[in-house]
């Protein structure tokens, strides 16, 4: 009895030192999109500073309810908040919430077309047409006309697009909803949407497997995964009307491009962003910080990691193929910092 | 302790409650209070399941009513949803993986019980328990990497050639839909029937067989006509069993299924089954109505299995009356 009462007091012991260590603990949850950078940041940041953020990728979805719900600190998201959202914000925890660009991605377009090696190019409408189902063999003159010199066989288009909801179909389909007039008026954007053909895989390596395995089909996987697996794309003709291969320097651009027209409050889509160099299929990914927070530590531990991972913390983003911030974003993100409290 | 000592003779005569403590003293009621509690706690998590998922679907339930199942429309922009593909994926599936498992399934478990010697059988078995603790990713990825491409080459082109002209067997070969996702769900339920009915076939006791034996029966006669009969309870089990884990399978489904919410009559066609939607859209479901529509398909998931398994069950005491009534004539 009495050892066991000993054994009570160390752990109770340890339990308390354990505690104290972790008094600042910080919890998000959203996007898997960013996961990879955001791990990398709060690993670093809580070797350099000793604050724990602890990040779950639950999805953009999930990270904007649990931020609302108020049993995360702060959430993420490929796609920003809708006014709804933000207005059931408000309403629950009687203050706003900000959105912060982190980094930028992209989407691109990958293909299986048997015999065909060279890099294909798409024009918006050659993409909204194949997946809306009206481009529905390879040698159409909407494709065909871009590919001067390459032999497209006949045969049917199968599209691939993911069965999950997920950010890189909202990016996807908020591009095609702003190129296609058709697209935006029968299937519109979303994480999940109706699609009016095509077979449906699981994340992007679902995608990936199925366009490898299917002969003569197209789909859409995030830059970073492609990058990664070495996952052949296209280019795709962006607003300047230039062929555009996606890569961290035509993403950033995007970025750049849609400075002018940067909201206040960051929400912003940059698909379709004008600039020459600019690739067309891009988006940022945004932290969710409550304007309000009771616990004073908790803010400025939050507002010191965002200050870092804005500017110091983008040194790592490119060896994780995502894209920086351009300078000027990040010049009004730190302003906008002060608007935490 | 305190609240049954207090409670216990109230509740009963004096000499009652002297049993009572006696009992308790040697632990029965003991036992039988904490068993009873085990019991009910399934009970309880059924009816807590079944509550939730009809509360949380009340946005749906009312905007839809009954057209949510004969609807085919499923768009979470519009907010329109329909649940009869997803129905429709789910029961065609598990029907294919039946169709294969069951024959296959007792098949093996005959052989493993009534005809394999003992050395042969009690490896195999090891092997069979192995297969069915494998975790459903894997046969996702067996399905991905082997029975897709399979049956985009082989098997599709060939049942085209040669059955085509029936409705099951027409449209393009993609590899996945109906048809792979059934052939990888009886992968996956096999192991579960040949288990259970071995188990059942081996406890079928030795005179039953002695008997048709020296009535003059071959083995395979008293196997067939007698150990099989007397164990089809059993069987039917193992059958509810696999039926049951058919229709809920998620991960392994969603990697072969073809993620398209369609209704064809071709098992080539690609299709969707309830529990690969859920597990596909709910983390990013969101708007409100588009969640509660997921939950509301659980709530079909779950009345889906309860109708099915009473039907099976209402099924097997029809014909084990009509089979004893014939084995005691």
């Amino acid at each position: 009895m009495k050892r066991l009462a000993g054994m009570l007091v160390v752990v109770l012991a340890l339990g308390g030192i354990v505690w104290a260590q972790n008094a600042l603990l910080i919890n998000g949850a959203g996007a898997t999109f960013p996961n990879p950078i955001y791990s990398k940041w709060f690993n670093d940041f809580h070797k350099a500073n000793g604050t724990q953020i602890n990040y779950q990728p639950v999805g953009s979805g999930a990270g904007i309810k649990q931020v609302t719900e108020g049993t995360v600190d702060f959430g993420a998201t490929d796609g920003p908040m809708n006014d709804e959202q933000i207005k059931a914000y408000r309403a629950k925890n009687g203050a706003g919430i900000l959105h912060f660009p982190t980094v930028l991605g992209a989407v691109v377009p990958t293909y299986n077309v048997p015999g065909v090696n060279a890099p294909l190019n798409f024009t918006p409408e050659a993409l909204a047409g194949i997946f809306l189902g009206r481009v529905s063999k390879w040698n159409d003159p909407t494709i065909a006309n871009a590919n001067k010199g390459v032999n497209l066989p006949g045969n049917d288009i199968v599209v691939i697009h993911r069965s999950d909801g997920s950010g890189t179909t909202y990016i996807w389909t908020d591009y095609l909803s702003k190129v296609s007039g058709d697209w935006k008026d029968k299937v519109s954007k979303g994480t999940s949407v109706n699609w009016p053909v095509g077979l449906g895989g699981k994340g992007n390596e679902g995608v990936t497997g199925l366009i490898k395995q299917t002969p003569n089909s197209i789909g859409y996987v995030e830059l970073i995964y492609a990058a990664q697996n070495k996952v052949p794309y296209g280019a795709v003709k962006n607003s300047a009307g230039t062929f555009v291969s996606a890569d961290l320097a035509s993403v950033t651009e995007a970025g750049v491009g849609a400075v002018k027209t940067m909201p206040e409050d960051f929400r912003v889509s940059i698909t379709n962003a004008p600039g020459k160099t600019a690739y067309p299929i891009s988006s940022f990914t945004w932290l969710l910080i409550p304007e309000k927070f009771k616990d004073a530590g908790k803010r400025d531990a939050l507002k010191k990691f965002l200050t870092w991972a804005i500017t110091d913390g983008q040194g790592s983003a490119e060896n994780l193929s995502y894209a920086k911030l351009p300078k000027e974003v990040v010049d009004k993100e730190l302003k906008a910092i002060n608007k935490v409290q | 302790m305190a609240s049954s000592s207090i409670n216990v003779p109230s509740a009963s005569p004096v000499a009652g409650s002297r049993s009572f403590l006696s009992k308790l003293r040697d632990g029965d009621e003991i036992a039988r209070l904490i068993t009873f509690l085990f019991a009910a706690t399934v009970v309880l998590i059924t009816v807590g399941l079944v509550v939730e998922l009809w509360i949380d679907s009340a946005l749906p339930r009312h905007k839809f009513g009954f057209s949510f199942f004969v609807t085919s429309v499923w768009d979470p922009i519009a907010e329109q949803f329909g649940a009869l593909p997803f129905i429709y994926g789910t029961l065609v599936t598990a029907g294919v993986a039946l169709f294969l498992a069951v024959p296959l399934g007792i098949g093996a478990a005959i052989f493993l019980a009534e005809l394999a010697p003992q050395k042969l059988s009690d490896p195999l078995q090891f092997f069979i328990d192995l297969l069915a603790a494998v975790p459903s990713v894997i046969y996702g990825l067996l399905g991905v990497f082997i029975v897709i491409p399979m049956m985009r080459e082989w098997i599709q082109p060939a049942l085209k050639n040669t059955l085509g002209f029936l409705p099951l067997f027409q449209g393009p070969a993609y590899g996945v839909g109906f048809f792979t996702a059934g052939i990888v769900l009886a992968i996956m339920v096999i192991p579960y029937i040949i288990s259970v009915s071995r188990e059942v076939l081996l406890s079928v006791p030795r005179d039953q067989r002695e008997a048709a034996l020296a009535l003059g029966s071959t083995r395979w006669e008293s196997t067939w006509k007698v150990v099989v009969p007397f164990a089809k309870t059993g069987i039917m089990g193992s059958i509810f069993l696999a039926l049951a884990r058919a229709l809920g399978e998620t991960m392994a489904v969603t990697m072969v299924i073809g993620n398209t919410p369609t209704i064809s009559s071709s098992l080539f066609s690609p299709g969707y089954s309830i529990a690969a939607v859920i597990a596909n859209e709910f983390t990013e479901a969101t708007g409100d109505m588009h969640l509660s529509a997921l939950i509301e398909l659980g709530l079909v998931l779950f009345l889906l299995t309860f109708i099915l398994n009473g039907l099976a069950r209402l099924l097997m005491l029809l014909t084990t009356q009509r089979g004893s009534g014939m084995g005691h004539a």
